[in-house]
């Protein structure tokens, strides 16, 4: 059996009385790529927000390498409210910052680009090598990590070259082109050296053309990287190609699992998400 | 391009160098009572403080209005531990000499001064820096005025010599000395941003989200940059307690803070060169050059200029900063600093354009 890298139990994040994510439960194993798809407004990139820390769960669990990172059960204000299932069953409360999470080997990118705007394509990448530092505020301040400093840069430089972004390393990152942008993210998390990688809508925006290349780029850095992957996305042909598994959300509840072809014919999913096929 | 780098370093050092042997020549020709004295001392103090919290608000985002408060624990810090142990009696009249019975090293005093200041900006950190923009703002003001009103406070008069003044501390006769210290301090914050620290400090300014999912600890970083923001703030409220020759809390009012953020956004937020120059410029105008709007006996010919009276000038101050905030929405120097390689670059630009036509 393949190392289970992440796995969600009974995942429910709830706002006020809306359920945004209804008891999701999943997992990736190490070198997956698999794919969250659904309609806007599934709960898709609220799940990877808990999973990255930024939001705490209402209720449930989640796993990296095994080991328990975060864990919520509905208690205050919550207790009357929640509407989820599983309740009780979960009775510690562990919400780590998303730095935190971070660290263990969690990176993502973000739905909207979230880059550092005022920031060179280089520094963009160097901040990102900045949570691994070994030195203190002391030592940075007056050069006394300047074999850290040196070696951080070296990575960057080499990352950059290795995702084709050594060209533009000195411009601003805002004039770079939106595919570059996206891929400037996906190497300024890869820069956290990271053993999850989790992408937001990696394709958003971009057109057929820059989808065949997301999609090679996307293989080629998990083999390279030795990354394992999750992604949320809606371009269908690159969810399909490139997919080992695939989950599908709808209204917050998981509908359906399984490989592409599973989800492909799918009578659930048909109707909820990828709509009839009028040839057929 | 790291030639050019290092080439520009030694051109500003050499420049810093230069400003020096200038102040040091101007010293020596120009009566000490000058009122370019008065402006260059305290222009570089100001410089100071306004670097240090551009270096809250220009580069790690954080919008603090406590910067008076932190100067007055400096000032504060200072001027109690150095006043001689003869003088205290004289010092403390009112407060059978006060409980301090001894008294420490110039630069220990300054150095002291920096560190309660950033002693108490991180116990203030811990509740306050959650907040946001405004709020925090709001915070820390409120931290600044409360600070000042439990230093007049009677009971401690032991310590802060209540609502009287301190003074008979040692202060500094030499120019040289307040630009020496600024200079260091200065010095000691550009390096901290371009350091690997400072990097992510702008990461959080640019977007707190993004830098904390990519592993920047955002409380552990806000709290670092107040306590050093705070911690230089101390030490400048030492120079200023030095170049004052006393100190009392009632100087220290959010006024003060205000200047100081005047200062900053004139010399362009997230600029250190414009934070320094801009706060040569604020104290030499506000001190010295619009002096003679003051003066109700101005008389151009025979004609009498009659709108000139007491307090004029301040009126002119706040029409100049109006204009030029509404002219340099971004401050004079914007979010770029000084450098000699930009300044030759836009003149052989100009050249060329000449050259074509």
């Amino acid at each position: 059996m393949s190392e289970r890298v992440l796995e969600i139990k009974d995942l429910t994040l709830q706002f006020g009385g809306v359920v945004a994510v209804n008891s999701l439960s999943m997992y990736v194993d190490k070198g997956e790529i698999v794919s969250l798809i659904g309609p806007n407004g599934a709960g898709k990139t609220t799940a990877f927000n808990a999973i990255t820390g930024l939001y705490v769960p209402t209720n449930g669990q989640i796993l990296f390498e095994g080991k328990k990172i975060i864990e919520n059960y509905p208690h205050g204000k919550m207790k009357k409210l929640y509407a989820g299932s599983e309740n009780g069953k979960y009775k510690e409360r562990l919400e780590p910052t998303p730095d935190k999470v971070t660290k263990l080997g969690v990176a993502r990118t973000f739905q909207n680009i979230r880059l550092w705007k005022t920031q060179s394509v280089f520094d963009n990448v160097l901040i990102a090598k900045h949570m691994r530092r070994t030195s203190n505020v002391f030592t940075a301040t007056f050069r006394l990590n300047a074999a850290e400093e040196k070696k951080q840069r070296e990575e960057t430089a080499e990352l950059l070259n290795i995702l084709g972004l050594y060209q533009v390393k000195d411009q601003n990152c805002t004039t770079l082109p939106y595919g570059l942008q996206r891929r400037l993210e996906i190497a300024r998390a890869l820069a956290t050296d990271p053993k999850l990688l989790l992408l937001d809508e990696p394709a958003a925006g971009m057109n057929p053309q820059e989808t065949l290349e997301l999609t090679e780029f996307i293989g080629r850095i998990r083999d390279d990287f030795k990354l394992t992957v999750c992604m949320i996305e809606h371009h269908m042909d690159l969810v399909m190609n490139i997919s080992d598994r695939i989950y599908v959300l709808n209204f917050g509840a998981l509908i359906a699992k399984g490989t592409p072809e599973e989800i492909q014919s799918n009578p659930t999913v048909i109707a909820a998400y990828l709509g009839e096929d009028k040839n057929a | 391009m790291d030639k050019t780098k290092k080439r520009d370093l030694i051109v500003s050092l050499g420049l810093i160098a230069l400003i020096f042997v200038v102040v040091a020549v101007l010293e020596k020709v120009l009566p000490t009572t000058s009122m370019l004295f008065t402006v260059l001392k305290k222009g570089s103090i100001y410089a100071l403080v306004a670097v240090s919290m551009n270096l809250l608000n220009g580069f790690t985002g954080l919008f603090s209005l406590g910067q008076a408060g932190f100067m007055l624990l400096g000032a504060y810090t200072y001027a109690i531990l150095t006043i001689p142990v003869e003088a205290r009696a004289a010092v403390y009249q009112y407060y059978d000499g006060g409980i301090v019975q001894f008294s420490v090293p110039v630069i220990v005093g300054i150095l002291l001064a920096g560190v309660v200041a950033a002693f108490f900006a991180y116990l203030i950190g811990l509740p306050v820096l959650h907040l946001k923009s405004d709020y925090l703002a709001i915070a820390t003001l409120g931290f600044a005025e409360i600070i000042r009103a439990i230093f007049q406070w009677d009971k401690l008069g032991g310590l802060t010599n209540g609502s009287n003044l301190l003074r008979k501390f040692p202060i500094f006769h030499s120019t040289l000395f307040p630009f020496a210290v600024s200079a260091l301090c200065i010095g000691i914050i550009v390096m901290l941003i371009n350091s690997t620290y400072g990097r992510a400090f702008k990461a959080i300014r640019d977007d707190e989200i993004a830098a904390e999912a990519m592993g920047i600890n955002l409380a552990h970083h806000k709290r670092l940059a107040f306590t050093i923001s705070s911690f230089f703030a101390g030490i400048s409220g030492a120079l200023l307690a030095m170049f004052q020759t006393t100190v009392q809390a009632s100087q220290f009012k959010s006024a003060m803070t205000y200047e100081i953020l005047l200062i900053v956004v004139i010399g362009g937020i997230g600029s250190i060169t414009g934070s320094c120059i801009s706060s040569f410029l604020f104290v030499a105008s506000s001190e010295w050059w619009l002096r003679f709007l003051d003066n109700s006996e101005t008389y151009i010919g025979s004609l009498h200029l009659g709108l000139l009276r007491p307090g004029f000038r301040k009126v002119v101050f706040s029409v100049i900063i109006m204009a030029i905030v509404l002219l340099y929405q971004r401050g004079i120097m914007g979010d770029k600093e000084f450098s000699l390689t930009r300044i030759r670059q836009r003149l052989s630009g100009l050249f060329k354009k000449k050259k074509v036509q």
